[in-house]
């Protein structure tokens, strides 16, 4: 549609609005489930009682290649980095990414552990972190509404030609 | 000098051409299938390497360690109620089970004992963590052989135990609740009835996966006679729980060696099934899952009153010595050895935990098998990479 428009920076206002409404509403999130967060994140998306998908959440995609999104849940070991940032950077751009527990976000309980990397930050940019270890579903789906709030926000053409998001 | 007609030519040809094609069909080509570590059919990070000729298995092994978080280590740095946290995290689907036999080798190191109350709501608790555990596997499978829908049922019925944890506990999923010489806190008014209405909804919910899943042709036929493991080659790997019960072996630590906790108390079976198949783990699984709630439902009520902490000091120092605890976790038999030298910290801690042990076998396994089976067979040895890793 505008993709020209898009990348000279040209957008206008309302267009703006309208993608980014469309685009906050169709998260295709690609579930990285690593540890106890894993379990959470399954009931978050999995589970009747919380539902994800009334957010407009589509917890599907079996490739990165089809996400809009990535729930990094768990502790994140040395071990795991590299695959980590491979598969972040097979995503199409733009991306998103939610650290979601103590452990992705800074270490957590393994703060002092030889094989542990402290914060997924260290490796790839982070738009929302979940705290808590793990965080109660309600949770992550106030995660995922505080990065609905961040794309509506978002202004196009910076995001295209300008700095990469700032991570809070 | 013979004429070759135009047909017997094309005849020659089209022959060759036949020969050829069988040949370069039946001719393969090995191949190497690298499943994880990110899969969902590996509950987690596990990464298996699978060398194939054609669609069957000649050689798998799996490669652990994506999730190694270095429990043994850190745990020499920590008081010993903060290796209650620490190993809360291990087996993450049935966390207060891991932290019952930690909590019994230190008591046993400091010759206390809890209460018999505080034994009860131990032994309840550890039911319930097994019955959230196991209800999840539960559903697992059905996603693992393409059925959705069990798995939402199981999360569906998970929240309401996670709910009678959490009222007890104030913690969802990783509770903390156990301490050396009793439990933290007692148990809230009316929790003993809810619970059992929730072993009802429990009870119910083990029906409604016979009924979806075991009945089911295409069920049957994925899991029976697959991924067949003798009783002689469950004890030459260590496989413990559920996986050496569906193997026929008769070996529960709940009855064979009980320690500190209530279940002689309690009238229950252990469940075996004979033939050792993926089916046979699947069954004993659900069975296991209606007797825990059998078991519940009898120490509720007889939940004896008194105190719920033994007298032990503020600041805990654990004599010099060595212990070795082992209980019947969810997966299998979990133990520590626990090394204490008379400080504040364990020494020395030794985690036998039963995930490693079981997925041990994959490689014996899943040879010769189908690459489709291997995910059945993984998801009926039911593995947790926590429990594997540490």
């Amino acid at each position: 549609m505008g993709l020209g428009l898009v990348e000279s920076g040209k957008m206008p206002a309302p267009l703006t609005k309208l993608l980014n409404l469309s685009r906050k509403y169709s998260l295709w999130v690609y579930q990285w489930g690593l540890a106890c967060c894993a379990i959470e994140m399954g009931a978050a998306f999995g589970s009747p009682r919380y539902d994800v998908m009334r957010l407009g959440v589509i917890p599907l995609p079996a490739s990165p290649r089809q996400a809009d999104l990535v729930v990094i849940s768990g502790t994140v070991t040395d071990k795991m980095a590299p695959a980590i940032r491979r598969l972040w950077e097979q995503m199409p751009d733009p991306k998103y990414v939610i650290s979601m527990g103590s452990c992705a976000n800074c270490g957590g309980p393994y703060w002092d552990s030889y094989s542990v990397t402290k914060g997924i930050d260290q490796i790839i940019p982070v738009d929302v972190y979940v705290p808590g270890c793990p965080p109660r579903p309600e949770a992550l789906l106030e995660g995922v509404v505080l990065l609905q709030e961040r794309i509506q926000n978002e202004d196009m053409a910076a995001r295209w030609t300008g700095e990469p998001i700032v991570v809070e | 000098m013979t004429a070759v007609t135009d047909r017997q030519k094309l005849q020659y040809i089209t022959a060759r051409a036949a020969d050829a094609r069988v040949n370069v069909e039946l001719e393969t080509e090995g191949m190497t299938l690298n499943i994880g570590p990110q899969h969902p059919a590996t509950h987690g990070t596990l990464r298996i390497v699978a060398r194939l000729d054609g669609e069957q298995v000649i050689a798998a092994e799996p490669v652990a360690g994506y999730m190694h978080r270095g429990y043994e280590k850190i745990a020499e740095v920590r008081t010993y109620a903060q290796v209650t946290t620490l190993v809360n995290r291990i087996d993450w689907l049935g966390s207060f089970a891991n932290e019952v036999p930690f909590i019994l080798a230190a008591e046993r190191l400091m010759e206390v004992e809890a209460p018999p109350r505080a034994m009860w709501i131990r032994t309840i608790l550890f039911e319930m963590s097994r019955i959230a555990n196991l209800i999840l596997f539960l559903g697992d499978m059905g996603v693992q052989l393409g059925a959705i829908t069990p798995v939402f049922f199981a999360f569906r019925d998970r929240e309401y135990v996670l709910d009678q944890i959490e009222r007890v506990t104030g913690g969802r999923f990783h509770p903390n609740f156990d301490r050396i010489g009793g439990v933290k806190d007692d148990l809230p008014k009316g929790w003993l009835e809810d619970t059992k209405a929730v072993m009802e909804k429990v009870r119910s919910f083990c029906d409604e996966i016979e009924d979806l899943l075991m009945g089911s042709e295409v069920f049957q036929q994925r899991t029976r006679g697959i991924g067949i493991i003798p009783p002689d080659v469950a004890l030459q790997y260590g496989l413990s729980g559920a996986n050496a019960r569906a193997s026929g072996i008769d070996w529960d630590l709940r009855r064979d060696n009980c320690i500190g906790l209530a279940y002689p108390e309690v009238d229950w079976k252990v469940w075996t099934h004979p033939d050792g198949d993926s089916f046979a783990r699947f069954w004993v699984r659900l069975q296991e899952v209606r007797e825990a709630s059998r078991i519940i439902d009898q120490l509720a009520d007889g939940v004896p009153s008194g105190p719920i902490m033994a007298k032990v000091p503020r600041i805990i120092k654990v004599p010099a010595g060595e212990a070795w605890i082992s209980t019947e976790n969810p997966l299998g038999e979990m133990g520590y050895y626990v090394v204490s030298q008379g400080d504040l910290t364990p020494f020395r801690l030794k985690i036998r935990s039963a995930s490693f042990n079981n997925i041990s076998i994959t490689p014996w396994l899943l040879r010769g098998v189908y690459v489709p089976d291997i995910v059945t067979i993984l998801a009926s040895l039911y593995f947790i990479l926590g429990d594997i890793d540490r």
